[in-house]
């Protein structure tokens, strides 16, 4: 078994990229770890009623044409598959059905998309919590939401959230809005590019106005956060600008600040990366083209930069025809005419970006809490404290501060903690976050089990 | 407590949650189908045992991880419900037996 192209992740990236490379020839393999395609923002789309458009939106609807293209192109498409590994060599390691197997491809598209950023603030840990996209996923892939719940943090997503719980008829206790005010100033220069996609702006404007409608309460401004309960959420209490501390009672707290690139597989292979000061995270350094430091590993999709799904889908796009032409199926006179198109809708997608980075630029103290007991690593229960501790006796950086107290070294590695703590290492050390640098990644980056390693079946090998 | 926007909705699985029958739809994650029971703790964490639920709904918080038939460290929102599987909430460090129980 050998593939040209091996895409990992079936959201609107790799989903477009597969099918496209397909259609031109390629032999392509598309691992996904879910039950079905789509990525986060069309979760379980091959389930979507039309019923269900109705509250997730024409947005969600749009990812149907894309999953159609999928199911007519041939391609080998593996839904449930983990993949913990991939060398520099493009060498894949992935699990699927209990069994583990290591396949190489000449071209690895990494398309893994993007996550939630680490919202540390007190009682974050407590069940009751969660993302804001985890209320979303529920919504989408079996039609739950919470009555009366509390959503707070900022970002186009959580007011998104907020209107497709509204559409379907669900009660919103609250929305709690942390966005600065002092944003608005730094957004205003990028308005005018912003601009350009003035129905962008229109819906979200539209979104903040249905909510106003809806009677649901809404508090702007506010300055700091804290979950209340001592073995499950029971409810929100917030610092409003003026100082003054007031709770909202609630089981359910959803919690955004926005989303940054899944970059854990990425930096795993030894990718190089750059920090990006706008988006506050950390990007795979690519070409137009999408291909990487390593010869042969591209990548598409917000996993290299937060631009959105349209821009996923166009960014796939042109990924798979660079792919296409480097396996000779295209020249490339044709790989760049069909690269207009999807060129012209990643720079008109990217045009809002500046505005929106800037607008919803999350807030140092949640970024990095003021209160030394707040819970900074999930996994293995340190404080901000606890974090800064081995910071004080002189640690060089983020990777010797594992060995000293465990910070990012839990199931999650680093996923949810890992922005937090360089930041606080940048802090306490007057550094810059991208002197700090961030956890050395290392594979297998999803648990394998023991017995899946022992009977690893290796393909496209002599010994 | 999560409730289901979509009417009356088939429920044709049916895991064993410690005991307790949690009726769950086709392609419900685990997690889900124990959301929709209005269950909240899934585990309870190695270091000082306190209670934690699914916090990240898409794989990458390692929260909700759970003992499901009999293997620990699972998932359970990325984990599909079957019927008749068992599920039993983690506590502490998942305990390794080498044969079956």
């Amino acid at each position: 078994m050998s593939y040209d192209v091996i895409v990992i992740g079936a959201g609107p990236a790799g989903m477009t990229a597969a099918a496209l490379a397909a259609e031109a020839g390629a032999s392509v393999l598309l691992l996904d770890d879910q039950p079905g395609a789509g990525g986060q923002i069309y979760r379980n789309i091959e389930n979507a009623a039309d019923s269900r458009g109705r509250y997730l939106g024409q947005e969600y609807m749009a990812g149907r044409p894309l999953l159609h293209r999928l199911r007519k192109s041939n391609i080998d498409y593996l839904t449930d598959a983990t993949v913990w590994q991939v060398s520099d060599e493009r060498e894949v390691g992935y699990s699927h059905e209990g069994s583990a197997r290591l396949l190489r491809a000449p071209y690895v598209l990494l398309a893994t998309g993007a996550m939630e950023r680490p919202f540390p603030i007190k009682g974050w840990t407590l069940p009751g919590v969660m993302t804001a996209g985890a209320a979303q996923t529920l919504l989408k892939s079996s039609g739950l939401a919470a009555d009366g719940a509390v959503f707070a943090g900022s970002g186009p997503l959580l007011y998104l959230v907020v209107h497709q719980y509204l559409r379907a008829g669900v009660k919103v206790a609250a929305l709690v809005d942390t966005t600065a005010k002092a944003n608005r100033k730094h957004a205003l220069q990028h308005l005018p590019a912003a601009l350009s996609r003035w129905d962008l702006l229109a819906r979200g404007r539209r979104w903040m106005k249905d909510i106003q409608r809806s009677g649901t309460t809404m508090i702007s401004g506010v300055m700091d956060l804290q979950v209340l309960g001592d073995d499950a959420a029971q409810g929100l209490a917030f610092q409003t600008g003026n100082g003054e501390w007031r709770e909202i009672a609630g089981t359910h707290i959803f919690l955004h600040q926005g989303v940054v690139p899944n970059v854990n597989l990425s930096m795993s292979i030894g990718l190089d990366h750059a920090w990006h000061s706008r988006q506050l995270c950390w990007r795979p350094r690519i070409d137009d083209w999408g291909q990487g430091s390593v010869d042969g590993i591209v990548i598409a999709g917000d996993g290299a930069g937060i631009d959105g799904a349209v821009a996923a889908q166009a960014s796939g796009e042109m990924a798979a025809l660079d792919i296409l032409y480097r396996l000779g199926k295209l020249s490339i006179g044709e790989r760049d005419q069909r690269a207009a198109a999807p060129h012209r809708v990643l720079t008109r997608e990217r045009r809002i970006r500046p505005f929106l980075d800037a607008w919803f630029r999350p807030a140092g103290q949640f970024r990095v809490p003021n209160d030394g007991s707040t819970t900074v690593c999930r996994c293995e229960e340190l404080t901000l404290d606890d974090v800064r501790a081995p910071i004080g006796i002189g640690i060089a950086g983020p990777n010797q501060l594992k060995s000293y107290c465990r910070a990012g070294m839990g199931p999650c590695q680093g996923r949810f903690c890992g922005l937090t703590v360089q930041e606080i290492i940048a802090k306490e050390t007057s550094r810059a976050v991208a002197k700090v640098g961030y956890f050395r990644l290392r594979p297998p980056i999803k648990p394998l089990c023991l017995e899946e390693l022992a009977n690893l079946q290796i393909d496209g090998s002599e010994e | 407590m999560f409730k289901c926007v979509n009417g009356d909705v088939e429920k044709a699985v049916i895991l064993e949650f410690e005991g307790v029958d949690v009726p769950a739809c086709t392609g419900d994650s685990v997690a889900a189908a124990l959301l929709a029971a209005g269950v909240a703790d899934f585990r309870q964490t190695p270091q000082s045992g306190r209670p934690r639920g699914p916090y990240c709904m898409m794989g990458v918080c390692f929260d909700c991880l759970m003992v499901i038939d009999g293997e620990p460290n699972r998932q359970a929102c990325q984990v599909a419900a079957r019927d008749g599987m068992k599920v039993a909430r983690q506590r502490g460090l998942a305990v390794i037996s080498p044969e079956g129980e």
